[in-house]
């Protein structure tokens, strides 16, 4: 699909391997401004280490990523492509939510979101935490900002997390299955969040295996298969009326057939 | 009742000599307390250096901190201190005996603080770093303000364990000259010959020390844990 606007995210043949562990063979996704892609796919099919390799916390093994204005080809040799100010500044304005939230305990909610903002991006610290204040209230925190995060729900902690990454003014939000270790009665808070930073307008790549949120709220939604792109397309085509057979197979496994017990044995009742 | 009377005044002559010799005993005390504090802080920057060196990914930086850790914790105290002692100054290097305690002391703790410091650095569960990575901030920014922070809370028990060490260590560096607790008692013996009732006083004195600073350790421990 070719996309109007110039993309701001653009990967094109990358590859991940540990060892002779291929896990990612080559894939290509161009990212447009405001675009929000899912990315779906079977646990170990490569998914999370594409969105780690986005902000190079894995280390591709080739293929080319651009970002920004920056450009990075994988292929060459590693010093000549890394420089710790261009991974910084590319991790600057790329935010990350983690599916462990990843709050750090020693500090309270507030102190969490301006952390980066002032040491990183070396923001007047009044200024940052009037920008905290601003986002928390957003989300509904502000009353917990003097807390320690061990006082929060997992909902809770994973909306300051994303607040956190936010805090940063990136130009890109990765989630990595952000929900999945959340209880179930948990999970919306956190995907209301989501829907509405995309409802404004903010460029995102979410791993999920939340189906639903990824009908209604992505915009494209992709599908990685042992290492490589199985299918792409528009969120609502695609999961309703996938084109590829292990599209379908996945779409069936993950939304499951209403539940039967099992009536091998004569059955329980008898 | 003759029998507890004292006709040879034992009990005034003893009364006597403690307190003639109890100010230099306390006077010693702050020379161990001096050398404790010091060999504290030499400790944790050797330790947290060969920590993060043994944990470091390139050889160069990881060899020679396992070598260290390996050879200190092989091999005796004591003779650690001798060879910085005596050894140094053959290489024509002077050393003042007070130097050269601290530098064999805080080389030899600093092994140990090394293996806590590192355990205490495996503890933190991986993502504690990557959120950091992910949030562009530098190694040192890292560990400075989200890492180490952690850690320390979770060693300050075996940090504690170490520090009692050390201060008893202290009492080794009599054996160059150094006029501490533990040389001071044994020349405050060999004036009055009373071995047993000095030396249950320095014990009590050294007593009085550790347990202070385990209370202090206890009191940082608790109020941590009161915040989070």
């Amino acid at each position: 699909m070719e996309t109007p606007v110039a993309p701001i995210l653009k990967i094109a043949s990358l590859r991940k391997r540990y060892g002779a562990n291929e896990v990612l063979k080559g894939i290509s996704i161009d990212v447009a401004p405001k675009e929000v892609v899912a990315i779906i796919g079977a646990s170990g099919s490569g998914k999370s280490t594409l969105l780690r390799c986005v902000n190079l916390m894995e280390t591709p093994s080739a293929g080319t990523l651009d970002f920004d204005g920056l450009s990075l080809d994988f292929s060459k040799p590693e010093r000549s492509w890394r420089r710790e100010g261009d991974l910084r500044r590319l991790r600057t304005s790329i935010g990350m939510v983690f599916q462990s939230y990843n709050l750090w305990p020693h500090k309270t909610v507030l102190e969490n979101v301006i952390e980066a903002p002032i040491r990183v991006k070396r923001v007047p610290r009044a200024e940052a935490i009037d920008k905290a204040h601003h986002l928390l209230q957003r989300i509904g925190l502000y009353e917990k900002r003097d807390a320690y995060p061990s006082r929060l729900s997992g909902g809770q902690q994973q909306r300051v997390a994303t607040v956190r990454a936010l805090a940063m003014e990136p130009k890109l939000m990765l989630f990595d299955e952000v929900t999945s270790a959340l209880d179930p009665e948990l999970v919306g808070e956190v995907l209301d969040l989501m829907a509405a930073l995309a409802a404004d307008g903010m460029t995102m790549l979410i791993v999920t295996h939340e189906m639903a949120f990824a009908r209604e709220v992505s915009t494209r939604t992709v599908f990685v298969d042992g290492g490589l792109i199985a299918e792409e397309g528009p969120s609502r085509e695609l999961l309703t009326q996938p084109g590829n057979e292990r599209t379908r197979q996945f779409l069936r496994r993950v939304l499951h057939e209403p539940f039967r017990p099992a009536t091998s044995a004569g059955g329980v009742a008898a | 009742m003759s029998f507890l009377s004292d006709p040879i005044g034992f009990a005034e002559t003893w009364w006597q000599s403690v307190t003639a010799y109890l100010p230099s005993m306390l006077a010693s005390c702050v020379v161990v307390i001096e050398l404790t504090v010091l060999v504290i802080l030499a400790s944790w920057v050797f330790g947290l250096l060969a920590a993060l060196g043994k944990l470091s990914s390139h050889a160069i930086l990881r060899r020679p901190c396992e070598f260290y850790v390996w050879f200190i914790r092989g091999t005796p105290t004591l003779i650690q201190i001798f060879v910085i002692y005596f050894g140094i100054p053959q290489l024509g290097i002077r050393i003042s005996p007070f130097s050269a305690g601290v530098l064999a002391l805080g080389i030899s703790s600093g092994a140990y603080v090394a293996e806590i410091i590192r355990s205490g650095l495996l503890a933190i569960p991986k993502g504690q770093t990557e959120s950091t990575v992910a949030l562009g901030m530098t190694y040192r920014q890292s560990m400075t303000h989200i890492i180490l922070p952690q850690v320390f809370r979770i060693i300050i028990p075996s940090i504690t364990n170490e520090a009692v060490t050390t201060l008893k260590n202290t009492s080794l560096l009599s054996t160059i000259t150094i006029i501490e607790l533990t040389l001071r008692t044994e020349m405050i013996i060999s004036y009055t010959f009373r071995p047993f009732d000095f030396y249950i006083i320095a014990a009590l004195l050294y007593l009085a020390m550790t347990t202070a600073l385990m209370s202090l350790s206890s009191r940082l421990e608790r109020r941590l844990a009161s915040r989070y």
